[in-house]
């Protein structure tokens, strides 16, 4: 929960939370970063197979948006989900075993990087899926609301998402039945190839929140201050009982959509733009000029950051791989397996 | 039509076992609840939910709103995070809207996680033709179904399971799906008061005989008794094997009645090609039951087409009676 200071004229995110919460967030940012620049290396060293989403750009989102969430709170995410692992405080050695397809994994290697869930952090878990954790975090908060457990479930989907019937009918119902859900778009102008503008009739995604009869807000999604201050206040109205909202984070992937990627689709000119409002060195910047951090222990947060994901790594390649005559277990609960 | 009961024990139709299976979990498990469209005030299209919702209330008996994959996925949502959710589809053929949620979401996220999490979600149903519904209210699913790993498939052809099987995957931690045959609704039979349950997994044979195994699957059940009844006449003593499960298949019961009987006709409702009658056979063919074998298997399953409107078209588009009688006359007299 924010802990609030009572000084309207700074940025929301100085008056709600602590210096130390405020240093853990951009820590948060760097292993996100680390990490998947630690997971692209080691696909091109030949390290790990399959594919992967890479979400360098977009830190501010991913971590700003779980601020206000404790391990009781749940959240679902997308293909493009290691942030939001990170945000709800996952465990980057078990992340990286994952990707190395070991037992060690968060999935013990069935999962990859497209399913890396840890539920007793309330981390329902990455979709391969477009959309299909919409009606899924719709389900958590239905629960939570029958329960009385007090739990709010953020909901991450990408703007190709917001394309899909399941949003629709999920947005419906999560307002029909005022549920404590927390829709949060991370609009990054593509899906795969196919930009907002070639497939979305309209101009902000936030504004389809008004069919559902709930607040919708666009805010600039790589800054990280923004980003809290619309989540948290729609995490707020959810955990009152006020029912769900959408907040879109406008934001941008560096990279392509995952390792087929030309990009034909965009310029240039456009990469190196938004690469120039890098969400990290940003969050850096808010917290000195607070005098939060210096210079100094921005380096430090890196360096340390950069020592997780070392030791992460190290972790991945020395865990064992899964025996191949398990391959069918985990497909039934043992009680019940036949 | 009847369900062979003893005519002293309490009956209810099978629409009725399941209702009282229902409000049994309802009644004994705060964390069960029903979902599903027109399933409140209105009773179900079907009226198998019926009057739950006065007594149980609309936060438990909840109307959806006509959103087939999003229900689901709320479903399997609440299954994950502590509640135990009934779901009811208005007709099978209304899963297709709703296959990425039990197919891709339901069936797999306990081995994509790992193990880590389960899925106790129960879905039903309604399904099969012979209502005059045609071809997007009346075909047979199962095998569909049967075919993903992750999820269980049965089908009650009597009251009794009705009644069981649905508490049976109540108590079982992963998702279970229940193809009730909406013909069977108003069939009445004996049900045993209270809970119990019906295991998951396993056939049932409905009557001994020694000449030929007819493997049947629901409201194909029915018939292939009636087949028998009839075969009995002609000096043929079948054998009836309800096979309640399709996935997983009771494979000891099968075969343990084709070792015996060595001969075997499957009879099913959804469409012949790649259906639950290919896999018995399969399963038959790959085992020593096949040494046994006197005579080739018949499959009995659903023409190539979609369900007809025509009421003796439908008819013609699914196995019937006569076709049983047919095929057990043949493979028992070596015309095959």
């Amino acid at each position: 929960m924010p802990d609030t200071i009572q000084d309207t004229n700074l940025p929301y995110a100085i008056r709600a939370y602590s210096p130390e919460r405020l240093r853990e967030a951009l820590k948060k940012m760097y292993l996100v970063r680390k990490f998947e620049e630690g997971a692209e290396d080691s696909y091109m060293r030949g390290l790990i197979h399959g594919t992967m989403h890479l979400s360098i750009g977009q830190e501010a989102s991913s971590i700003g948006s779980t601020m206000a969430l404790t391990d009781e709170d749940k959240i679902t995410s997308t293909h493009r989900g290691h942030g939001h692992c990170v945000g709800k405080g996952a465990d980057l050695s078990k992340m990286f075993a994952e990707f190395f397809g070991k037992e060690s994994g968060y999935c013990r290697g069935r999962g990859g990087s497209m399913h890396i869930a840890d539920p007793s952090k309330g981390n329902l878990g990455a979709n391969g899926i477009v959309g299909g954790g919409l009606p899924i975090a719709v389900g958590a908060a239905l629960s939570a609301k029958r329960l009385g457990t007090g739990a709010v479930t953020v909901c991450f989907f990408g703007d190709g998402a917001n394309n899909e019937g399941a949003f629709h009918e999920a947005l419906n119902m999560a307002a029909v039945w005022k549920l404590p859900v927390v829709f949060v778009c991370e609009n990054n102008k593509y899906g795969m190839s196919t930009s907002t503008e070639r497939s979305t009739a309209v101009k902000n995604i936030a504004e389809r929140a008004a069919a559902y009869n709930m607040p919708g807000v666009t805010v600039d999604g790589n800054d990280f201050s923004a980003v809290t201050e619309a989540v948290d206040a729609a995490v707020e109205r959810a955990r009152n009982g006020e029912g769900p909202s959408l907040v879109e984070n406008l934001t941008y992937r560096w990279r392509g959509h995952s390792k087929s990627d030309r990009n034909r689709y965009r310029t240039k000119e456009e990469i190196n733009e938004w690469m120039g409002r890098d969400p990290i060195p940003a969050m850096a910047k808010l917290l000195m000029d607070h005098q939060i951090v210096t210079e100094d222990d921005v380096a430090a947060i890196e360096a340390e950051a950069n020592q997780i994901i070392a030791d992460a790594i190290e972790f991945a390649t020395q865990g064992e791989d899964p025996k191949m005559d398990e391959v069918t277990r985990d497909v039934y609960t043992p009680e019940s397996a036949a | 039509m009847n369900a062979h009961s003893k005519p002293d024990l309490r009956e209810l139709s099978y629409a009725e076992a399941i209702r009282e299976a229902m409000d049994i979990a309802l009644t004994n498990d705060p964390s069960v609840i029903l979902m599903g469209e027109d399933i409140g005030v209105y009773g179900g299209a079907f009226q198998v939910t019926g009057d739950l919702v006065d007594k149980h209330g609309t936060d438990r008996v909840m109307d959806t709103p006509i959103s087939e994959l999003g229900g689901a996925g709320v479903a399997v949502g609440a299954a994950l995070t502590g509640l135990k959710p009934i779901f009811e589809f208005q007709f099978s053929d209304f899963a297709a809207l709703a296959m990425e949620q039990i197919v891709n979401q339901a069936a797999k996220v306990r081995y994509m996680l790992g193990g880590s999490v389960s899925v106790p979600l129960v879905m039903r149903f309604p399904a099969g033709s012979g209502t005059g519904a045609a071809a997007q209210h009346s075909q047979s699913i199962e095998a569909w179904l049967g075919h993903v790993p992750g999820l269980k498939v049965v089908q009650p052809s009597t009251p009794e399971d009705a009644k069981g099987l649905l508490l049976a995957a109540l108590e079982d931690p992963d998702p279970v799906m229940i193809f009730e045959h909406k013909i069977l609704y108003k069939m009445k039979g004996h049900v045993p008061e209270g809970h119990y349950t019906t295991p998951i997994g396993k056939a049932a044979i409905r009557r001994d005989g020694k000449d030929v195994s007819i493997v049947a699957t629901s409201l194909m059940v029915h018939k292939a008794m009636q087949a028998a009844e009839q075969l009995e006449a002609d000096g043929i003593d079948a054998e009836v094997i309800d096979l309640r499960t399709v996935r997983p298949m009771d494979r000891d019961t099968v075969l343990s009645s084709v070792r015996k009987t060595g001969r075997m006709i499957c009879v099913y409702e959804g469409v012949k090609t790649l259906g639950v009658g290919a896999e018995i056979s399969a399963m038959v063919a790959e085992s020593d039951a096949f040494d046994y074998l006197d005579a080739p298997i018949i499959r009995l399953g659903g023409a190539e087409c979609p369900i007809p409107y025509n009421p003796e078209l439908e008819k013609a588009a699914v196995p019937q009676m006569p076709d049983i009688l047919a095929a057990a006359r043949d493979v028992v007299k070596g015309r095959v």
